[in-house]
């Protein structure tokens, strides 16, 4: 079988006294869909930071198309060919909605006229188009998730990290979201790592799950066995108990 | 974008550019000295929006740059003899060095924000007591350019009447306008703006920050050096006590401040705004019989309040719009400017 496109292994970070990742390992092949589920503050940001250079892991390696990437910077991982977007949307807000985005297609695309092409065929896709002339900070919530995916996706990534991208959709603009997903994996045969806590979007993308909590692996498989483990049943149980 | 500047504003710029053109044949010296010292600070400006307008860094000590350009060109021509254009190459040059010094200082270590600006600060009050005791430049005493009476102008050595110096200034306020107008529409002008709107999000798309940053220093710092240069020769004396003074940093900013920071006509307007306002009270003060020491700074700070009280973008966006010279892209209930106010 072919090299694993991401691989963690046995990476660790932790805040002051706080183990907020201890020792997680997975692999992604490319062209996969996959989840990363888990209760609040179980880790999934901080190890989403570490795989796209925010935080250096405290222990272990991220290996990204063969290449140990840890210790590299955001950009440099981002120019490596992964693409992330912030879970606490992070917009360019005094910037319009198209070139938030050319801001993103520039990196693979440094002649202007080129990127804002590709920058708008994207909104499109988002299905934000018509916005493209408003500034971000004008924009709605969902539309900034959007915004943030649309971006992302500008920097062309092989891997694409998405940290709860459909919070606050409803459900026709999740299986909206969902299909821009599915539709992208297909045609350009990309890669995608997703937390999410809208389990109808992690059911319909994912081929495979991994379940985080309290910074450690608990569970990790297809969909439909990782939901009936329970393991992962307590885990979120205990936290409604709570 | 910019297939939007309008007709109108076009028009506009044209007449504005006619009237500039032929300015001293209309106006007498004294008009003409505030017309070089609008464009100075026009100029100036506009270098100092690069850093802060453009890339979000504030620089607090652009009186450094000034001075070094300054004292680099005038020590050229007063002990080699070479002529401020030669000279304008070394200062540029120096300029940008001293700005990669603290650059480099700055960003590799994560200085930012105030502390960035107290950063600047800091350098350009070293460098003026520096200068304060460096006898081959006459230190505290002044350096002097020797004046001569001369009945042509000389432009290569930049002697000669005021009109002559009117014009150099207006190429270089013309200049500076032209070249940050296409800034804006490089890549790193992108890569700028996003820094300065968030520096985590842009790095997550593959921008180099701390390469722009740099590359936004090093601009500034040369542009502005030339304008250090042109003081030299127009001034012919330097003195390490003024030049380098933190007063005259603020000044530098006060114009984009009031005209619109990251806009391109902002800090021509404000310099405009600035210059003839305050001119306009003292000559009225003088008129009434006043004279109060200090008034200029009080009007100054006045300016800065209800500026930043009513219009904290800046008097240009909301002109411009008044005046219907942008074709307005939406509503815009932040009130943020949205890339381009100048259309
Ligand atoms: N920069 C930081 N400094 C200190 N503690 C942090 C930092 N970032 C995260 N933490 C802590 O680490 C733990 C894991 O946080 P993280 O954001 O990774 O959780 P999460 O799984 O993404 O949660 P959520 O679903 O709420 O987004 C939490 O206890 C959090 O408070
Ligand atoms: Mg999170």
């Amino acid at each position: 079988m072919a090299e694993p496109l991401l691989e963690v292994v046995a990476i660790a970070k932790r805040f002051r006294g706080l183990k907020a990742v201890s020792s997680v390992s997975f692999a992604i092949e490319a062209g996969h869909i996959v989840a990363l589920i888990g209760p609040n503050g179980a880790g999934k940001t901080t190890l989403f930071n570490m795989i796209a250079g925010v935080y250096a892991p405290d222990a272990g390696e991220i290996r990204f198309a063969g290449q140990r990437i840890q210790g590299l910077r955001p950009d440099e991982i981002c120019v490596a060919g992964i693409g992330r977007t912030f879970q606490l949307v992070r917009p360019f807000a005094g910037l319009s909605v198209l070139d938030n985005v050319v801001i993103g297609a520039l990196r693979r695309s440094p002649r202007i006229a080129e990127a804002r092409r590709k920058a708008g065929l994207i909104l499109e896709r988002l299905g934000i188009a018509e916005k493209r002339d408003l500034p971000a900070a004008s924009l709605t919530l969902p539309d900034r998730k959007r915004l943030e995916v649309a971006r992302a996706l500008a920097t062309e990534p092989r891997l694409l990290l998405l940290d709860e991208v459909m919070a606050g959709l409803r459900p026709t603009e999740t299986d909206r979201m969902v299909e821009v997903f599915r539709e992208l994996n297909r045609e350009t045969g990309l890669t995608i790592l997703l937390i999410e806590h809208v389990m109808r979007a992690v059911m319909a993308l994912s081929r495979e799950i991994h379940v985080l909590h309290h910074g450690e692996l608990i569970a990790s498989g297809a969909p439909d066995e990782v939901v009936r483990n329970p393991a992962v049943l307590e885990c979120y149980l205990g936290e409604d108990a709570a | 974008m910019f297939s939007q500047i309008n007709p109108r504003a076009r028009g506009l710029l044209a007449a504005l550019a006619l009237l500039l053109l032929i300015l001293p044949w209309i106006a007498n010296n004294y008009v003409l000295s505030v017309a070089v010292l609008i464009l100075y600070f026009a100029y100036t400006g506009q270098a100092w929006n690069v850093m802060m307008g453009f890339c979000g860094q504030l620089s607090l000590g652009h009186s450094l740059y000034v001075g070094i350009g300054g004292y680099s060109a005038a020590a050229l021509f007063v002990h080699f003899g070479i002529g401020p254009w030669g000279g304008a190459l070394v200062a540029v040059a120096a300029s940008m060095l001293v700005g990669a010094i603290i650059g480099f200082l700055a960003f590799r270590f994560g200085i930012g924000g105030v502390y960035f600006a107290l950063l600047t600060i800091a350098f350009a009050e070293f460098t003026r007591l520096g200068f304060d005791h460096w006898q081959w430049l006459g230190a505290s005493g002044g350096f002097f350019l020797p004046v001569k009476q001369r009945e042509f102008n000389d432009l290569l050595n930049l002697r000669g009447s005021p009109v002559m110096f009117y014009y150099v200034m207006l190429a270089l306020a013309t200049a500076a306008l032209a070249f940050c107008t296409w800034l804006l529409r490089t890549r790193i002008g992108y890569y700028w703006l996003a820094i300065r709107e968030d520096q985590q999000a842009a790095q997550a798309l593959g921008i180099n920050t701390f390469r722009c940053k740099m590359i936004a220093v090093l601009i500034s710092s040369g542009m502005t050096s030339l304008a250090g240069v042109f003081f030299a020769f127009y001034y012919n004396n330097l003195f390490p006590e003024q030049i380098f003074n933190m007063g005259r940093s603020i000044e530098i900013i006060l114009g984009p401040i009031i005209g619109g920071i990251g806009t391109l006509f902002g800090p021509i307007l404000g310099a405009a705004l600035l210059a003839l306002l305050a001119d306009g009270i003292t000559e009225l003060m003088a008129q009434i019989g006043i004279e109060l020491p200090g008034i200029k700074q009080v009007f100054y700070g006045s300016c800065l309040l209800l500026v930043t009280m009513f219009l904290p973008n800046g008097v240009w966006p909301a002109l411009a719009r008044r005046l219907g010279l942008v074709s307005a892209p939406g509503p815009d209930p932040a009130g943020n400017t949205v890339r381009h106010p100048d259309g």
